[in-house]
């Protein structure tokens, strides 16, 4: 980073006042360079159902995009204004720093030394997915803990911190097991579906989506134990905090939204009642109706109404891509509200 | 009866051939049931189990990966002045016009092709399941290139010289035309790279590369053999170089460390950074095939050439080159099939080409287990862009052969 700053410092005082022409005075050089280009660049997976795919007819979809989207709609007001970068697990970091791309929405796990300025410098946005690792089993075969998996094939992805982790659990319980791996997410639920093994193993969110499409899910189960902690989360680098700050309030925004029962549906209605009624001042400082929450974070002041009028809240984001109203029917589980005890929970808008 | 005096023949050297012993005979006759039983097997597979749905459904993503739909008809244009095209140079190469030989206008194996090209135009959009508007577009793109081939076959004799000379150049202009129809630009909406996908990505990528690693490598292999050392150790080393790193890690490279080197914004789209990358990387390829042309050229030549007052620049193009790059040409021919095929490593960078299109494709949940039918519709596709490129080879080695009549141009 040392080697680009002079040149970037220099661009900054090219482009001159393009840099503040929300007026806000906060500096960031990511967000003028994304303002000047007209389009955010959001690093994606691409090829995980649910999260970030592109489907038959050519269109991203999923969770992890709808975050890209509403990043774009709280910048410029239009999700359509972003562009979607499929990135690998192995370039995904390199491609954040070089500034390939603005942030990354792409199944990354949240760990320390990712997060660490001596690690990957990432900077992380709030949890987007609680996820972990689950082992899913036909339902005949009587298993039930992962102890009577003792002596039995699992079928796992080679190369991944899925088969590190299966190992060290097993090791801890002292159970002794025959990996199958396989280099392919397709090869590996091949094999389980051909009857090669009897359990896979993977985060319970891939394991939902691969058996939504088994010939008959019902006939699999996933195994209560989870095996690893896998908090998925949106990230941008230690370089520009007023750019992270950016991204973490309007993915909060999504949350308090849904907190507040607001949905892309009603937000119009919201703000008009809002600004109907000078005594629902919560609301009101919420939707950029009065305060300066928007000007602080050098967005447009109604950003949270854009956001929410494009993509939704969280909840309709999570059960649009992933949940009940999607093909792969996961439950809210731990990503309920937190009124509802789960761990979904922004920090106030005040 | 008619057909006995013909067939006999051939008759009797398949029995001589196959059949000349009897540990011919077995080995022959376990073969055969060998290579039956396979093609039972595939064929009871291909037309029982397998379902084809995923590639009907995803046809349009193989075809042009994100492309907008609605910008789509400028390649349906593209597609159809490519045929003309090449409907055009087959009947000037193919259909002799030379008046002494009139009765070629369709050679035996042209009738095939067309034949063949008919069927497949009739059959493949209907297998797909494609739109009814799409089927009746890709037929007519078939017939305008038959038509187009007829033309000029029929009427290539009467036409002057000059303008049959034009034809070729017909290429270089539409690959321009091309570029500017699917990029966009003078009055045309923009279509950003980052859109492009499939079949397009990988034939752009790899006849962008092709196209430019050509001249490079000819200007490298030259400047190896150069007397000037700064010239001659600049190649080494670039050569050297490239051919020391693994093409991936290039590709890496190219993707990630040139936005740390150049301002936000200044970095050409990645997707351009790739195609570049393969051209660098094949030139290095190429130069060392021309400099094994280039000294497959006698010395005795270049100093015959220097002898009669040709100058350096005369003596290289119309002595040397010509005979060493003819030399080199199944060798360069090999490296362009082969960079073709590297094009399939942009989807390990995350680029949708055909590779990159068929991972996701696979990844769908709803098209689970179908690995067989896309990696299978994907290894045809490549072969018949491969077996296109070996047979413009062929053809062009053909023309360039001393010991055949000069052509007609």
């Amino acid at each position: 980073m040392q080697v680009r700053w002079p040149l970037v410092v220099l661009l900054t005082g090219l482009l001159g006042g393009c840099a503040a022409d929300s007026g806000s005075g906060v500096q960031s050089q990511k967000m003028s360079t994304i303002t000047q280009r007209g389009k955010l660049v959001c690093g994606v997976d691409g090829k995980l159902p649910g999260f970030s795919f592109v489907g038959s007819d050519g269109r991203y979809s999923g969770l992890d995009v709808d975050i890209c989207k509403a990043m774009a709609a709280s910048l410029f007001g239009d999700p359509e204004k972003v562009e979607f970068r499929d990135l690998n697990s192995s370039e995904r970091f390199a491609a954040l720093a070089s500034g390939e791309v603005d942030m990354l929405s792409r199944n990354t796990t949240m760990t320390l030394s990712r997060d660490a300025a001596g690690g990957n410098g990432l900077s992380f946005a709030p949890t987007v997915f609680y996820d972990g690792q689950g082992v899913m089993t036909p339902a005949v075969s009587g298993i039930k803990t992962l102890k009577d998996l003792a002596g039995k094939p699992i079928c796992v992805e080679s190369g991944t911190t899925t088969e590190l982790n299966l190992a060290d659990r097993m090791r801890e319980l002292g159970v002794a097991y025959t990996p199958l791996k396989f280099q392919t997410g397709d090869q590996t639920y091949s094999a389980y579906l051909g009857g090669r093994c009897v359990a896979v193993t993977s985060d319970r969110s891939q394991l939902a989506a691969k058996r939504s499409a088994f010939p008959s899910p019902a006939q699999h189960t996933l195994l209560p134990e989870v095996l690893s902690k896998e908090p998925l989360t949106p990230a941008t680098t230690n370089a520009d905090p007023a750019w992270a700050d950016a991204l973490r309030w309007t993915v909060y925004a999504l949350m308090q939204a849904e907190e507040l029962g607001i949905t892309k549906a009603n937000v119009a209605a919201k703000l008009s009642e809002a600004k109907g009624n000078k005594n629902l001042a919560d609301l009101r400082r919420f939707l950029g109706v009065e305060g300066d929450f928007g000007r602080q974070l050098g967005l447009p002041s109604d950003f949270v109404v854009k956001v929410v009028g494009a993509v939704g809240n969280y909840g309709e984001i999570f059960d649009r891509n992933v949940g009940l109203g999607s093909a792969l029917r996961l439950d809210r589980g731990i990503n309920r509200q937190w009124k509802d005890g789960g761990l979904i929970y922004s920090p106030p808008f005040r | 009866m008619a057909n006995r005096p013909v067939l006999a023949p051939q008759l009797r050297r398949l029995r001589r051939e196959l059949f000349s012993s009897p540990g011919d005979g077995v080995l022959s006759i376990s073969l055969i049931v060998l290579i039956g039983l396979v093609a039972i097997g595939f064929l009871r597979w291909a037309f029982g189990q397998a379902s084809w749905a995923v590639i009907q459904v995803n046809s349009t993503l193989f075809a042009v990966g994100r492309y907008p739909i609605e910008q789509q008809w400028r390649l349906w244009l593209l597609t159809a002045l490519l045929a003309a095209a090449t409907g055009l140079s087959w009947g000037l190469l193919r259909a002799s016009p030379r008046p002494d030989r009139t009765g070629t206008l369709w050679p035996r194996h042209d009738r095939l092709a067309v034949v063949i090209l008919v069927l497949g135009a009739l059959w493949l959009p209907w297998a797909l399941r494609l739109a009814a508007l799409i089927q009746l577009r890709w037929w007519l793109v078939v017939a305008l290139l038959v038509g187009c081939r007829w033309a000029a076959g029929r009427f290539a004799a009467v036409l002057p010289s000059a303008l049959r000379r034009l034809v070729p150049l017909l290429w270089p202009a539409l690959y321009l035309l091309g570029m500017v129809l699917i990029s966009g630009g003078l009055g045309l909406v923009t279509v950003p790279p980052s859109e492009w996908g499939g079949l397009l990505l990988t034939l752009l990528a790899a006849s962008f590369a092709i196209l430019l690693c050509f001249p490079i490598g000819v200007m490298l292999a030259l400047g190896r053999r150069s007397d000037l050392p700064l010239l001659r150790w600049g190649s080494v080393l670039y050569i050297e170089f490239i051919r020391g790193a693994p093409l991936i890690t290039l590709l890496f490279l190219g993707q990630n460390i040139l936005g740390f080197l150049l301002p936000g914004g200044l970095a050409p789209e990645r997707i351009w950074r790739a195609a570049w990358v393969l051209t660098f990387f094949a030139a290095a390829y190429l130069a060392e095939s021309v400099r094994s042309g280039l000294s497959a050229v006698p010395p005795g030549q270049f100093e015959a050439a220097r002898s009669l007052g040709l100058s350096y620049g005369q003596t290289l193009q119309q002595v040397v080159l010509p005979q060493a790059l003819r030399v080199a040409l199944p060798a360069m021919v090999g490296q362009f099939i082969s960079l073709l095929q590297d094009t399939t490593l942009l989807s390990l960078i995350g680029l949708l080409d055909l590779l990159g299109t068929a991972r996701t494709v696979m990844a769908n949940p709803a098209f689970l287990g179908k690995s067989a039918e896309v990696y299978l519709t994907l290894a045809v596709l490549f072969w018949c862009c491969c077996a296109a490129l070996g047979l413009g080879s062929r053809a062009l080695e053909r023309r360039l052969d001393p010991h055949t009549i000069p052509s007609a141009t």
